[in-house]
């Protein structure tokens, strides 16, 4: 029984195959213009390596950035229709009215308000207008558009609206494809719609992509069932993914921290994963990201779904560095992917960290003797400053005073110390594909976020009805039910409401069925 | 810093929502979706025209209006968009007049927007102060009420025409409740407007340049960290204020009481700070921070939470274990800490028998 975890990044596509907890190989291949091409180069390799007989694969999971990336981009977005249903409220603000012009002209900027939606304690502000539903669709229909994302007042508390409305409009638009906003975010009706609305914009991308991971899996001679990881560390079937192409945004960071947490044995931790271009430094609590509390911007666009809580620096491998003494400069800018051409070491023009890495000893590849001119205190220097940026990212991260470990990860972890302040730094083995690893072990989750009242019903009650669901969910998703376990759980009582209304935002994580 | 302020463009926005929400010092609601309202108002071709409250005529007709509700509410059903403007015309036709202009009863939180956003739409100007200089949660924590005027008559308006007028009530604590339990009805949101005022009388009794005071402060921490200074000590300078610690949450406990968010979070101090603990109270806003188990800043001075790495304020709600905040404290304006206002206002008007307000250290 094996596994193969695939991170498909900017620059590298990492491939690890695993048996239960062992790793048996890791590789690292160049990501191509097709994706797929590396894919099938990066899992081929990753095989052979291991010796591992590709019958014995039961599953295989992927780690992407391709749909972060189509939204910071603006490319392979599809016309959208966004239908909000609200009326007579939140008329005073349309859908995407918080987004750049330029992304908002690629998705076609078209919007509906149409009669519907509910109040905080499930009461309909006005019922679901049908001629009215009619008539969108038809316009719907007659501007071409194939994507629908839906959005009603207070559906994370009742989804009805929105199924009802999805129900009629496909009757005159059997072809569309749809997006509920309450399958997708919590309250705060702008970010959940902006983030229906660009999901439903990446669902043909996201179908393409599936397919294509498929053929790529395919014509390694892997059958099995393949799995894309989410920005939680857990993983989504197929169908899953091609309808929330969404939730796989910061899904990078995240399989780097839970693959750190993996290979160390460490659940509390603090996690430097060092590429080429940045260091992203997040917090692992319970083996998991700790989640952002705000708003994160994707590609300009405000969101509020669960990102893990990453701050990211300029230093990386191919880190330029310029200067001496006061004027010292380490980064931001990065040779990027001419690392093998630019630097010194490879006999470019450009000083990098790699260069003052192999320098110092700490690595050994390229040409050592091309670096003949740099002085040893130069070198440290660098080394310093290096050491002093960590240090403010880590102090940063840092939600306890206790001496919990730094991982270090990634490519360019070389670059890591062997202490970070007051805290040891932990190196894992194969920390160069720790995301590969991550996306191995992805889990299934169920998650619910919901307003209950506790005017008839305790506290506990409420928690315990809300974990039931959440439960269910993961079950329904492919978790192996005895392995559930809770995540996380919240409750936050809404102010100035009497009848004690509460928020409760609960997620249980179970591993994935065999 | 600015001149005298004339009139609010679409350039000052994000400075503002940044100061309302420092002012808010907790709560009063996230100014956000009021500056995309005013934006689009803007947009229309609409004008936010500003008045310093010094050159408010005696005879002016002037109504204190805003939003009510739950700050949750709000972030989810928006508002239809005229919700407040509908209530403005409720009590000049209760009252047979016109208003001259308006004013924000709340510069902290949500309700910095609502009056700008009105005064786009209504043609009539907003004037330069509000009637709390900060954020608390009921109508008659407000200097209007306080200096003897009577908010009622009152109207409220909701999103699907619905006006209630509250032509009168013993007082406005019982203002409050009724607005209170008519605004649940009302699907937890609405415009509400109370009983003009004379000039001469808002001229005593708003606390005065708040829009000023948001705008500039929000400016402050922009360019603080455009050019890499600190924000924090930026507000500080600014406001005449004082650090009192910065510290990561250790505890964060929050519930319910009576429809209020009450709890505290507990602080271990970091950087200069590292030897002391801190404790801040909480009820929908933050009202009381003890160093040491011993009281330091309470209400009605500002106990302001920022991030401590950029400045911008952290409201009750997203507050979370292991922040690492700065904790400020701001002097409240003389007419929120006069004898009268303290009886509605000061520590015990929050259940805090055993606190006696004195002024913070220094201001």
């Amino acid at each position: 029984m094996l596994r193969i975890g695939v991170d498909v990044g900017g620059t590298n596509t990492d491939a690890v195959v695993m048996q239960g907890d062992k790793i048996l190989s890791g590789v690292k291949s160049p990501t191509t213009e097709d994706v797929m091409s590396g894919v099938v180069d990066a899992v081929e390799r990753a095989l052979s390596d291991a010796g591992a007989d590709k019958a014995q694969v039961t599953a295989v999971m992927i780690g992407t950035t391709h749909f972060t990336n189509a939204v910071i981009e603006r490319r392979h977005l599809a016309r959208t229709a966004a239908v909000r249903l609200c009326l007579p409220a939140a008329q005073c603000l349309p859908p995407m009215v918080d987004w750049p012009d330029d992304i908002r002209e690629v998705v076609g900027g078209r919007f509906w308000m149409a009669k519907g939606g509910n109040e905080f304690d499930g009461r309909e502000i006005s019922p679901l207008d049908m001629d009215e539903l009619d008539g969108i669709a038809a316009e719907i229909g007659a501007a071409g558009i194939k994507s629908i994302a839906i959005t009603s007042v207070f559906s994370p508390v009742s989804d009805e609206m929105e199924r009802g409305a999805m129900a009629r409009l496909a009757k005159i638009l059997p072809d569309a494809d749809f997006t509920l906003s309450s399958e997708i975010g919590r309250l705060g009706i702008l970010e959940r719609e902006n983030a229906a609305i660009m999901n439903a914009s990446l669902r043909a991308l996201s179908e393409r992509t599936v397919d294509a991971f498929g053929r790529a899996l395919k014509k390694v001679g892997l059958n099995c069932p393949y799995y894309i990881t989410q920005n939680d560390g857990t993983l989504m079937s197929r169908e899953f993914v091609q309808s929330y192409p969404v939730l796989t945004f910061a899904s990078g960071p995240t399989n780097s921290m839970r693959g750190a947490a993996f290979l160390s044995g460490k659940t509390d931790a603090i996690v430097v994963d060092v590429g080429g271009t940045t260091t992203d430094v997040g917090a692992l609590v319970k083996g998991f990201p700790r989640p952002a509390s705000t708003t994160v911007d994707v590609g300009g666009v405000r969101t509020n779904f669960r990102m893990p809580d990453v701050f990211a620096i300029g230093l990386g491998g191919g880190t330029m560095i310029s200067g001496d003494g006061d004027t010292l400069k380490v980064g931001p800018q990065s040779v990027g992917y001419k690392l093998t051409t630019d630097a010194l070491i490879f006999g470019g023009k450009t000083l990098t960290t790699s260069d003052v890495a192999v320098g110092l000893g700490l690595a050994d590849f390229g040409d050592k003797n091309a670096l003949s001119s740099l002085e040893p205190a130069y070198l440290d220097a660098v080394k310093a400053r290096i050491n002093e940026m960590l240090t403010n990212a880590v102090e940063r991260m840092r939600v306890s005073p206790d001496p919990i470990p730094v991982l270090a990860v990634g490519g360019g972890s070389i670059l890591v110390p062997e202490k970070i302040g007051d805290l040891p730094v932990i190196r894992p083995e194969h920390f160069s594909v720790a995301n590969a690893v991550g996306a191995a072990i992805g889990q299934i989750s169920g998650e619910v976020d919901r307003i209950y009242s506790l005017e008839n019903k305790s506290r506990e009650d409420a928690l315990g009805e809300a974990r039931k669901e959440a439960t269910d969910k993961a079950i329904a998703a492919g978790a192996k039910p005895e392995s559930i376990e809770l995540l996380d759980q919240e409750d936050v009582p809404l102010a100035y409401l009497p009848g004690n209304a509460t928020r409760i935002r609960l997620k249980v994580v179970g591993d994935m069925n065999d | 810093m600015t001149d005298v302020l004339r009139e609010v463009t679409d350039a000052d926005l994000d400075a503002i929502e940044i100061g309302a929400a420092i002012l808010g010092t907790g709560g009063g609601g996230n100014p956000y979706i009021g500056k995309l309202r005013c934006r689009e108002e803007l947009k229309k071709g609409n004008r936010i025209p500003v008045i310093p409250l010094a050159e408010v005529p005696d005879d002016w007709l002037v109504v204190s209006l805003g939003g009510i509700g739950a700050p949750v509410v709000g972030v989810e059903k928006i508002e239809e968009g005229e919700e407040c403007l509908r209530a403005l015309r409720a009590v000049e036709k209760e009252m047979d007049v016109k208003v001259d202009a308006l004013i924000s009863a709340e510069i902290g939180g949500a309700n910095s927007m609502e009056p700008m956003l009105t005064a786009a739409q209504a043609g009539l100007p907003v004037i330069d102060g509000d009637g709390m200089g900060r954020a608390f949660p009921e109508m008659q924590m407000c200097t209007w009420s306080i200096y003897g005027h009577r908010e009622a008559p009152a109207a409220m308006a909701d999103e699907k025409g619905s006006i209630v007028v509250i032509r009168d009530t013993p007082d406005d604590v019982w203002l409050e409740r009724i607005a209170r339990a008519v605004v649940v009805t009302m699907g937890a949101a609405a415009g509400l407007a109370t009983q003009p005022m004379r000039g001469d009388f808002v001229k005593r009794a708003a606390v005065p340049s708040t829009i000023t005071q948001a705008l500039n402060l929000g400016r402050a921490v922009l360019l603080a960290n455009e050019n890499n200074t600190d924000p924090v000590q930026t507000v500080i300078d600014q406001e005449n204020g004082k650090l009192l610690m910065t510290g990561k949450i250790v505890d964060l406990e929050r519930h319910l009481k009576g429809g209020f968010s009450v709890g505290h979070i507990s602080l271990e101090g970091f950087g200069a700070f590292e030897r002391d603990t801190g404790r801040i109270d909480l009820q929908n806003e933050f009202l009381v921070f003890r160093r040491n188990d011993i009281v330091e800043v309470c209400v009605p001075d500002l106990v302001v939470v920022l991030d401590s790495d950029t400045g911008l304020p952290i409201t009750t709600e997203m507050l979370r274990y292991g922040q690492r905040i700065a904790v400020l404290g701001l002097p409240a304006h003389k007419l929120m800490r006069s004898a009268e206002a303290l009886r509605v206002v000061g520590p015990a008007a929050f259940g805090y028998d055993d606190i006696t307000f004195v002024p913070m250290e220094g201001t």
